[in-house]
């Protein structure tokens, strides 16, 4: 088999370019799934016949739920990957998964406490589902506080990368702590045995939302990727070249409009 | 539609408090997300071209030289 695109995806430069091409194209299929998902969850869905209108926090409190455990076991896969054969840009993709991660995870703990008040009548419960989340946001802030704790930076880097992968222990844990425990929280409406278990004007703006919220992350995540290329790789010729270019284009007067070309 | 007017649209049968707080927190979190990295850009390029001179040929091997003292 031939492996010469792992290896090329392990490359600062083609991943760069790569990433700059997928760009609008991610950019685009954004907007039309969360804009979609958001008219049809918020408007046309009819209302849940025990929940009335609070369920439709369901369309953003589930995606940002999923989101957060599996950009979780991405970071992981980075982790592993970079404890294993030292890629660098392993690091820069574990230090890309963080900042949409633990923002997925408070949003789903937010937006969860929000729809669990009318619902539970309690804004937080000390209930397996919700307490192995947050123990989740608290990993991803425990990676992050690593990685800048130390000097030094590689060091920083593979400390970062044991946590994360130890850390997903927890993952399984938050996936069946539904029917481990006796949970506050509801068990799964998806199973793959008995389908969904609503209508499907209500789980298909919800399929379409947990798409886009997809392509949200992979937007926010390859705009992060570029700028750790970018930054660890300054001095390299070829990032040389493109602040040039970027500089030429700005003329050095006004600064701001060469961004444009990078 | 399963909302007639647009005040009930709002209200959502008296959990819009709920409904919208959900809807607006999500929405700063996530554009602040994707403003972040841009912003970074900026200020990323910006730094990088303080840091050399203008002229291309000569920028190359000027601040090869240096070493660049930050980080």
């Amino acid at each position: 088999m031939d492996w010469t695109w792992l290896h090329r995806l392990g490359s600062p430069r083609w991943f760069f370019q790569f990433s700059r091409q997928l760009l609008p194209w991610t950019a685009v299929a954004c907007l039309l799934l969360l804009s979609t998902g958001l008219i049809w969850g918020l408007a046309f869905a009819p209302p849940d016949y025990q929940q009335g209108n609070s369920y439709r926090i369901m369309y953003i409190h589930v995606p940002a739920a999923l989101l957060a455990q599996s950009v979780y076991l991405m970071m992981a896969a980075a982790a592993a990957v970079l404890l294993i054969w030292r890629i660098k840009l392993a690091d820069t993709a574990l230090q890309s998964c963080i900042p949409a991660g633990a923002s997925f995870a408070f949003l789903a703990l937010v937006t969860g406490a929000i729809w669990g008040r009318p619902t539970w009548g309690a804004f937080w419960v000390w209930d397996a589902r919700l307490t192995s989340t947050l123990l989740l946001l608290f990993l991803y802030l425990g990676v992050l506080a690593l990685r800048s704790a130390m000097e030094d930076r590689a060091g920083a880097g593979r400390a970062g990368a044991v946590l994360a992968l130890v850390g997903a222990v927890n993952i399984p844990v938050i996936k069946y702590s539904v029917d481990w425990w006796h949970t506050l929280h509801q068990g799964a409406s998806f199973t793959l045995a008995e389908g969904p278990a609503m209508p499907a004007s209500m789980w298909m703006p919800l399929g379409i939302m947990v798409l886009g919220y997809h392509a949200l992350f992979l937007l926010i995540f390859l705009l992060h990727m570029q700028n750790g290329i970018l930054k660890r790789e300054k001095r390299s010729s070829w990032v040389r070249q493109k602040l040039a270019e970027a500089g030429i284009s700005s003329g050095h007067k006004t600064g701001s409009g060469g961004t444009s070309g990078i | 539609m399963a909302f007639d007017s647009f005040a009930d649209f709002l209200s959502m049968n008296g959990h819009g408090v709920y409904v919208w707080s959900a809807y607006g927190i999500t929405l700063l979190v996530l554009a602040g997300n994707l403003l972040y990295p841009l912003f970074a850009r900026r200020r990323f390029l910006q730094e990088e071209s303080l840091q050399r001179p203008p002229e291309k040929s000569s920028a190359k091997t000027a601040s090869e030289g240096e070493e660049q003292a930050c980080k």
